[in-house]
């Protein structure tokens, strides 16, 4: 069984890739220069191979925790690859799931999970690219499951209420994760330019679509939140995201 | 069953009249990395190149979901109960 759990976490991500891809925040093939695209790489790294750690470690622990990871992992690569049109900007972008997705299963498996789900878009679905895959990994993956996961605690630490802070999770690393695609831009293509001008500049072109989908991507977040809390609290507590109330009565 | 299939429709028409009412707003709903990220991309001089693999061609993108949709969905069916408890099985110390 335990080979299919490893199975899961790899192939899950592929299952229910029946959506058309967006793109969005995923810089394309080619529009970085090979000295960024590499600075992106291997800043990733490391983090990609904390991933790998804490999923071995956590999984020894509780042997159901790798096809959840995949089941996780399988959300991440539908949510970042699925259009949602904003009426009010008139163009198509997606949310991330990274937020919700640290929530769950912590930053550092975010962050392998997203890297794997980024790799199959670019190999499958010409989404993003593969010379610009640390860029991508780092504004979807590190950024967005570090504010998202970072939200949540201190939401909870203090006293919100786990919807709340969900939402406010999802809402923050969805900006978060658009923004440092901006930064990264802005750092490649600036030239003589301003850095800050050319940041600010792309950042509001992002503002009038990632301001309602950000929201939409809390709302998301706060929804699976409030449906596994109320289906199945246990679960929050297996996977360390609440503690187990007083006298065990989870 | 009722239930479910009373929400199906809901979800149906809800979709469908979505859809049908955005397809009625004269935009063209590209996406931000076309309107954002390749336009300032373009601007700068590096304007994105092709994918190195283009799966775009015909029916191939079709294939690569079909593969992946069986080779998933085999998988995550054989293991749909570790990741879906029946009821009897839901919070077991």
């Amino acid at each position: 069984m335990n080979r299919n759990h490893t199975q899961v976490a790899l192939i899950g991500l592929t299952l229910l890739a029946l959506s058309q891809s967006a793109g969005a925040m995923h810089i394309s093939e080619g529009i970085l220069t090979p000295q960024w695209a590499g600075l992106w790489y291997l800043l990733v790294l490391p983090l990609v191979a904390w991933g790998l750690r804490d999923l071995r470690i956590k999984s020894a622990r509780e042997p159901f925790f790798k096809p959840m990871v995949g089941l996780i992992g399988a959300a991440v690569f539908v949510i970042s690859c699925m259009p949602v049109p904003v009426p009010s900007a008139g163009t198509c972008s997606h949310p991330c799931g990274t937020g919700m997705a640290a929530i769950f299963i912590g930053p550092a498996l975010t962050v392998l999970v997203s890297s794997i789900a980024l790799l199959l878009q670019a190999l499958f679905l010409s989404h993003g690219g593969l010379t610009t895959l640390g860029a991508n990994v780092m504004s979807m993956g590190v950024v967005g499951a570090l504010v998202g996961y970072g939200t949540f605690r201190f939401g909870r630490r203090l006293g919100l209420a786990g919807w709340l802070a969900a939402f406010m999770a999802g809402v923050l690393s969805d900006w978060a994760t658009y923004a440092t695609t901006a930064f990264e831009l802005a750092s490649a293509l600036h030239g003589d330019e301003s850095f800050w001008r050319l940041f600010g500049g792309i950042g509001l072109s992002f503002l009038p679509t990632q301001l309602p989908l950000g929201i939409f991507e809390g709302v998301m977040a706060a929804g699976v939140y409030q449906f596994i809390a109320a289906r199945r609290p246990s679960l929050l507590v297996c996977l360390g995201v609440e503690r187990a109330a007083k006298g065990g009565a989870e | 069953m009722k239930s479910v299939v009373k929400t199906m429709t809901c979800v149906v028409l809800l979709a469908a009249g979505l859809t049908w009412w955005l397809g009625r707003q004269g935009h063209e709903w590209a996406g931000v990395d076309e309107t954002v990220v390749e336009k300032y991309a373009d601007a700068a001089g590096r304007p994105a190149r092709d994918p190195y693999i283009n799966t775009d061609q015909g029916d191939l993108l079709l294939f690569c979901f079909l593969v992946a949709g069986v080779a998933g969905g085999f998988v995550g069916g054989y293991c749909f109960r570790d990741l879906f408890p029946a009821k009897t099985m839901k919070d077991k110390p």
